[in-house]
């Protein structure tokens, strides 16, 4: 048992590869950038420009996982909620509430119906979404008569522009309580887990991390987090966005590593057949995969429209290879099985602060691109190669 | 006549890690003869042939070649097709969307400066389907005639190639009597032509009509030769011959304790799901009780894999019919989960394929079929899948580091264990063992019989399927044997004999051609 944390290390070590490029190419930018970078409405900003990219790279580590099976469709559907919000809040005049339900309705629809063909008729995803991505596409154009409608109203707004309010305590100054009370109570649970988790592995009899190595780790995340927190407050607080991503990475990752049908994804991804032989339905979860990723790709298309405060025929174009390409430098395996969404979180940033951080420096999108696609390229080609060495 | 031989394979001996295949064979084939080569499963008559054909080049084995009174070393495929050399596998080499003709001539093709001359294609390949008696149109595209027909359609290619020696691997194997018929036939003129031919082929009577010598290999090594006209062709000789193995103490010792019929399978009919006309199991009824083992023999193809998975919640099959009785009580299972739900377990004989996550550590393989046992509310608890694990690593004996460890970087063996775990784990009343010991060394094979039998005096009803004889006898209380789907004899576990059982399918295989 004493190797089992160098065990679980080198398991993830793709991930941690990955943060550490990650922090090294943040020093990088904010080295050249002149600390642009990490100013704290920089990083509020590099929150809000990038929340599509993480809540669908959410989705897309599930469906990759099953068997690397992408979905195609995510940015024309992120349009088409888009028009359906547009159409009935500005149009239409329905209430906001009224269009985030139909939305969010209408988007685990797409799902099902993308999810029937790929996994009861077993047509590749590849193509499914291909045509979906086709189809979502002209709806959006049909339905918005090729033009653009806006302004939204405030409430919608809020949802990708808006802060948590803050409780006015004197003694925080100019930062806002909002961003220091969420981390301090963020810092809270995060110990309290830490202890209860040490506890009852120290009573099922494991020989876990020394107390003195637990304690450095709970100090340097709680540090972390707090650090975060105050950054964040010393502009407007915590982006109400970032609170859903929040939410939804934490749920998403415990669904995948902890829960019985998070299993069954990882089993059916590593071998189809002999994870239907165990029982798991195959075809049920790869169907619910893609009702996920339609549910996520609604919200999505919720933040993306409210953070453009329009509705566009435009919206939403290239974010799937966004999403992918996330999920692949985050680690995740093009034949399923492997991969994480913390992981793929962390390719999302990858990519945001390469994105953001040629954005300050004057670089144009074109090389932008080229650099993208590159380190696409290389991620992946580090993961085949080091897997032929180990292997 | 006294004929000059075409071929002879003069000393070889091959060998892979940690087993010899073959040990100073030499097997001399005339000209002008069909050669029959017969033997149990893994005695070498496909290796034997893989040589022949340069799929296992020259320099990976050892001894001679002369073919033609030339010594030959092939390196590949193409070198033994050059002096005449076609060999026909069981599983066909064509491919499926490609017409007669393009298969005919692939590799091959009539053409000029790399353009193919399409006319003198179809028109050459319909001469030669004319000579191998298949009355199809060349344009026609191979997956859509049936298995007899894509064989003669292998046999014309092989002839395009002026083919000197032909080899068919079990080329009757998956065809039914007209078929077969006509493809013995076929060999026979072929011979008037001056073709040589090697035959391996299980079924006897087959082997007695056409062939003019019979080889008798096991274990890697020719036993006897026998000859048409010269010796006398005695059937129990070559039975003798092919299973004569010596029973050494392999098999860990147990007093069984027999209880209730635990599982009753009834009137089971399965079919092909690629091609329903084409029925797999025909009619099978058995039954197995608490605390006994029973296993299922037969040469490979005889359906027991298609019977334990059509079983198992029909894993396999299309048009699945008659009746389970589990316990006492009649049962409705359609898909693995339920099959599991009521007590079921079948570990899979491709554990690569279809038993193990390769890429999924050695935890998450053992708990897949059994995560309600370990999670509250479909979470799963964590610290207890981990001490469960390791306790089936320290029970079954798995060498792995931890139960971290990928089981894909595990022996054969250990896979095998980790397989086992798995169905143990899930706690089944009834399991079907598919090929347990396949690939696996002696030491690991004692390891897994002795777990089998502590499972079958735990009250659990045991199905052991292998192609291995000698297991089969060493392990069973009760034998089935099978072939062609059906169940053709069944054994008290002390009354039977290798001999026995080789000569029920034998015969049965006989009775099954002879209508």
């Amino acid at each position: 048992m004493d190797n089992s944390l160098v065990y679980v290390l080198r398991k993830n070590v793709r991930q941690y590869a990955m943060l550490i490029a990650l922090i090294v190419i943040t020093i990088f930018f904010q080295i050249v950038t002149n600390g642009i970078l990490l100013v704290p409405m920089n990083v509020t900003n590099l929150i809000l420009q990038n929340a599509y990219v993480f809540i669908l790279a959410i989705g897309m580590t599930i469906t990759i996982l099953t068997g690397g099976n992408i979905d195609l469709s995510v940015g024309s559907i992120v349009a088409f909620i888009g028009a359906i919000c547009g159409s009935l809040i500005i149009t239409m005049n329905f209430s906001v509430g009224v269009a985030l339900v139909c939305a969010l309705v209408l988007g685990i629809l797409i799902g099902a119906w993308q999810g029937f063909w790929i996994a009861y008729v077993r047509i590749p995803a590849f193509i499914v979404t291909l045509a979906g991505m086709l189809v979502f596409r002209g709806l959006t154009v049909f339905m918005l008569k090729g033009l653009t409608i806006n302004p939204f109203p405030e409430s919608f707004q809020f949802i990708s522009s808006g802060f948590l309010p803050d409780i006015p305590m004197g003694w925080l100054g100019n930062l806002h309580s909002s961003a220091i009370i969420l981390g301090a109570v963020c810092v809270i649970f995060y110990v309290i887990s830490q202890l209860k988790h040490h506890a009852s592995q120290k009573r099922d009899g494991f020989n876990t991390i020394s107390g003195t190595v637990l304690i450095v780790q709970i100090v340097l995340v709680s540090a972390f987090i707090m650090l975060f927190s105050v950054w964040l407050a010393r502009y407007k607080g915590i982006p109400f966005i970032f609170l859903i991503i929040g939410v939804l990475v934490l749920l998403y990752a415990f669904f995948t590593t902890r829960t019985v049908p998070g299993r069954f994804i990882y089993a059916m991804g590593g071998n189809e057949k002999a994870a239907k032989l165990s029982g798991i339905n195959t075809n049920q979860m790869l169907f619910l995969a893609y009702v996920n990723m339609g549910f996520l790709a609604a919200i999505a298309g919720i933040a993306y429209t409210a953070r453009l405060n329009a509705a566009s025929p435009q919206s939403g174009l290239n974010f799937e290879l966004d999403a992918i390409a996330a999920c692949f430098i985050g680690g995740a395996s093009a034949y399923g099985g492997i991969g994480t969404v913390v992981g793929s979180i962390i390719g999302a940033l990858v990519m945001g602060v390469l994105n953001n951080g040629m954005s300050i420096l004057g670089i144009g999108s074109d090389v932008q691109q080229i650099v993208k696609g590159l380190v696409l390229l290389f991620a992946v080609a580090f993961d085949v190669l080091s897997k032929k060495k180990s292997g | 006549m006294e004929s000059e031989p075409i071929l002879e394979m003069d000393n070889i001996t091959k060998q892979f890690p940690g087993v010899t295949a073959l040990q100073n064979v030499s097997l001399t084939i005339k000209k002008g003869e069909i050669h029959a080569l017969v033997g149990e499963n893994g005695a070498g008559k496909s290796t034997l042939m893989n040589i022949l054909g340069g799929i296992y080049p020259y320099g990976s084995y050892s001894g001679r070649i002369v073919f033609e009174n030339i010594e030959r070393r092939f390196r590949d495929v193409r070198d033994s097709e050059k002096v005449g050399i076609s060999i026909i596998h069981q599983e066909l080499a064509l491919s499926p969307y490609l017409s007669i003709g393009e298969n005919i001539f692939l590799g091959n093709e009539r053409a000029r400066n790399q353009i193919i001359n399409w006319d003198r294609t179809y028109k050459e390949a319909k001469a030669l389907l004319n000579l191998v008696g298949l009355n199809e149109n060349p344009r026609v595209i191979v997956k859509d005639i049936g298995v007899g027909k894509q064989q003669l359609v292998e046999i014309a290619k092989a002839l395009s190639r002026q083919v000197k020696l032909l080899v068919l691997d079990e080329p009757t194997a998956s065809l039914n009597e007209g078929d077969s018929e006509h493809l013995l036939q076929l060999l026979l003129d072929l011979k008037k032509h001056g073709i040589t031919s090697i035959l391996i082929s299980h079924k006897l009577n087959e082997i007695v009509e056409v062939a003019d010598s019979i080889t008798v290999l096991r274990d890697g090594k020719v036993i006897e030769t026998f000859e048409k006209g010269i010796d006398k062709i005695d059937e129990d000789r070559i039975i003798k011959g092919m299973v004569g193995r010596e029973l050494v103490d392999r098999f860990p010792k147990r007093t069984p304790k027999i209880g209730s019929v635990a599982l009753e399978v009834r009137d089971w009919n399965v079919y092909d799901p690629t091609n329903l006309e084409r029925q797999i199991i025909k009619n099978v009824n058995l039954k197995v009780r608490r605390g006994e083992i029973v296993g299922i023999a037969g040469l490979m193809g005889a359906g027991r894999t298609e019977l334990a998975m059509s079983v198992f919640g029909k894993s396999y099959g299309a048009k699945v019919k008659g009746t389970l009785i589990k316990d006492g009580k009649e049962i409705h299972i359609n898909n693995a989960r339920q099959a599991i739900q009521h007590g079921l377990a079948y570990a899979t004989e491709d554990r690569k394929n279809a038993g193990l996550n390769l890429i999924g550590d050695l935890k998450e393989n053992i708990s897949i079929a059994g995560l309600d046992k370990i999670s509250r509310r479909l979470v799963i608890n964590n610290d207890k899948e981990i001490n469960l694990a390791e306790s089936y690593r320290q029970r079954l004996n798995i060498r792995s580091l931890n139960v971290f460890q990928k089981v894909g970087d595990l022996s054969g063996g250990n896979q095998q264990k980790v397989v086992l775990s798995k169905w143990i784990f899930a706690e089944p009343d009834v399991l079907f063992l598919d090929e347990p010991t396949r690939g696996i060394d002696v030491g690991a094979k004692f390891e897994i019989y002795t777990i089998i039998n502590q499972l079958a005096n735990e009250g659990k009803a045991i199905v052991f399927i292998s192609s291995e004889l000698p297991e089969i006898l060493g392990i069973s209380d009760r034998i089935y044997v099978m072939n062609d789907g059906r169940i053709v004899g069944e054994f008290q576990g002390s009354d039977a004999t290798q001999e026995k059982i080789m000569k029920c399918i034998m015969e049965s295989a006989g009775r099954v051609n002879h209508g």
